[in-house]
């Protein structure tokens, strides 16, 4: 097996990527008004929530995929 | 009445950004003579400034004013701004930096260089550069609205030259500043948008919900109004509202980095990995105009009866805030709309110099013509601009932007997909465009602007966004033909660009900028 050199990008991490989508893009699945949140309908904090694990996602692919190069 | 303590508060923040527009110039010190230090800062922005940059650049004034008054006029359904600015970041991780890459290598500027050599085309590269003129020019006039309506809130509307003064004002200092230091000027600047737009929604989402009763009962009560209304919504999505919402959420998100000025701020960086590492960090700015957009629902429990939609957020903001704080959040909006009108007509510039004047007009102009022209482009798209917004109602540059997102989009064949591969034929490329762009026209145009149009198959009705409809066709053109020129055996043209050149391997800083020369 060949050793991870200088150069290799590992980008089969990229897949995690499309986690956001199906998060995301289903209204069915967050399109509620419970579970509240501090009497804040489901339907936000769900996608607050989300606009930031979604980022920390993109952080965690760049750091799995780039950073140790 | 004039509100005098917003107004100075208004000025002095004015004054403070005119300064740094101007200092900007020397700022990281380059040879302005030149298009890629004039128009990119030669490629040197960290990770914190290209931050505040893209920042800056793609959370405009207009954003800031036309979200929150969806959610006024519509409920739910402007919330697709959520996963529209949550997904927008992934997809750019993917395919950024690998253009960031081959611009770099190859000295591109703009997205139609890249069309110019990957697929030897003039009339593609043109295609692509109209497009991006196109899409910019209504969204650079509505900047300038931006401005009007703060100034408008804060009492000094008037009425003919009294109101249009200080626009006036304020573009040319902006014209001034961006024609000498180029983007440097709204990169400095960004830094103090962003200061003042965090904290003014900050302070917004903590003191707005406050007054009304805590942000639970504000949306309580947005949602009986909403539905008391003689076309009613709510906060939450009705069922024929989910295509919409999530095709407006992919369509955004696909066509706002191929935005011409997010490719000028994005190809500013200093490397490949600046913008990945920006990827992850701008969803800051995504929860931020997600509060702004809850500032919608806000209005409405207010009882803000706003003169037009744009007035949303200021009438909003002057209700609920001492003067000097609405002059504060007032100067926050205005300021950001200098950011994006700079990098937007410094784009424009860019795509006319080097895509029409270089490529039809003046063959033998050389690197010293090119950022001579675009600094004196830069200033007559401004100009543009400005006319309309003077001149023409605010309802056509807002009916032009509604399209031009629609219109970005039809370039995606050919640039984020001809990023990875070559298969479609150049020609086909360019029939897909055409027929993308008359459809992402004329199904909105159709129903008087509205971008959601109602696709009706077998006795199914699908409401989706017509712009994805559009491009679904370009990319079905693109494919047949291309089959079908392939088997006419009509020449693919020469790729200039080489696998090599798309790969981020570290070995950039002495390859030249060899753009077509």
């Amino acid at each position: 097996m060949r050793r991870a050199t200088r150069g290799d990008v590992k980008t089969v991490w990229y897949w995690v990527l499309l986690i956001p989508f199906v998060a995301m893009l289903w209204p069915p699945f967050f399109n509620f008004q419970k579970p509240a949140l501090a009497g804040i309908p489901f339907f936000y904090w769900y996608q607050f929530l989300w606009v930031i694990l979604s980022a920390c996602i993109t952080g965690a692919v760049y750091l799995l995929a780039h950073k140790d190069r | 009445m004039i509100a005098w303590p917003a107004v100075a508060v208004f000025v002095l923040l004015f004054a403070l950004v005119t300064v740094l527009g101007f200092w900007g110039a020397s700022w990281r010190s380059g040879d302005l003579g030149l298009l890629d230090e004039w128009a990119l800062a030669g490629r040197r922005f960290g990770t914190l400034v290209t931050w505040f940059l893209i920042g800056g650049d793609l959370y405009t004034a207009y954003t800031f004013i036309a979200i929150p008054a969806l959610v006024y006029g519509q409920g739910a359904l402007a919330f697709f701004t959520l996963p529209y600015t949550a997904i927008v970041y992934p997809i750019a991780f993917v395919f950024a930096p690998r253009f960031w890459t081959v611009a770099k290598k190859r000295g591109y500027i703009t997205f139609a260089d890249f069309a110019r050599e990957r697929y030897d085309s003039r009339m593609l590269s043109l295609a692509v550069a109209i497009t991006g003129i196109l899409a910019t020019m209504p969204y650079i006039a509505l900047q300038l609205v931006g401005i009007q309506v703060v100034i408008a809130a804060m009492g000094l509307g008037g009425s003919g030259a009294a109101r249009d003064l200080p626009v006036i004002i304020a573009f040319v200092i902006l014209a001034a500043y961006t024609y000498r230091g180029g983007i440097r000027a709204p990169a400095l600047i960004a830094i103090v948008k962003d200061a003042l737009i965090y904290v003014t929604v900050i302070v917004a989402i903590i003191v707005i919900p406050a007054k009304l009763g805590g942000l639970a009962h504000v949306l309580a009560s947005a949602d009986q109004l909403l539905h008391a209304r003689p076309k009613p919504s709510g906060i939450l999505l009705a069922p024929q509202a989910f295509t919409p919402y999530v095709t407006l959420a992919i369509g955004s998100a696909l066509a706002l980095f191929m935005y011409p000025h997010s490719i000028t701020a994005v190809l500013s960086a200093a490397s490949a990995n600046v913008i990945r590492r920006n990827m992850a960090v701008l969803p800051a700015y995504s929860v931020l105009l997600g509060f702004m957009a809850l500032f919608g629902y806000a209005a409405i429990v207010a009882g803000i009866h706003p003169a037009n939609s744009s007035r949303v957020v200021p009438d909003l903001f002057a209700r609920m805030f001492p003067p000097w704080f609405a002059g504060f959040a007032f100067a926050a909006i205005a300021i950001g709309a200098l950011v994006p009108a700079a990098i937007m007509s410094i784009a424009a510039a860019n795509l006319f110099t080097r895509n029409v004047y270089r490529e039809y007009i003046n063959h033998a102009c050389t690197a010293r013509d090119e950022a001579a022209n675009a600094k004196i482009v830069s200033l007559v798209v401004k100009l543009g601009a400005l006319i309309f917004v003077l001149f023409a109602p605010v309802s056509y540059a807002i009916d032009l932007q509604l399209l031009a997102g629609g219109w970005m989009l039809q370039t995606f064949p050919a640039l984020i997909v001809g990023l990875y591969t070559r298969w479609f034929h150049r020609n086909a490329l360019l029939a897909g465009w055409v027929v993308g762009m008359i459809l992402a026209t004329a199904l909105p145009v159709s129903q008087h602007f509205v971008s959601v149009y109602p696709l009706h198959v077998g006795g199914v009705t699908v409401s989706a966004f017509a712009a994805l409809y559009a491009l679904a066709v370009n990319f079905a053109v693109a494919a047949a033909l291309t089959l079908v020129f392939d088997g006419l055996k009509v020449p693919r043209g020469k790729d200039l660009t080489v696998p090599s050149d798309y790969r981020d391997d570290g070995s950039l800083d002495d390859s030249p900028l060899v753009y077509r020369k």
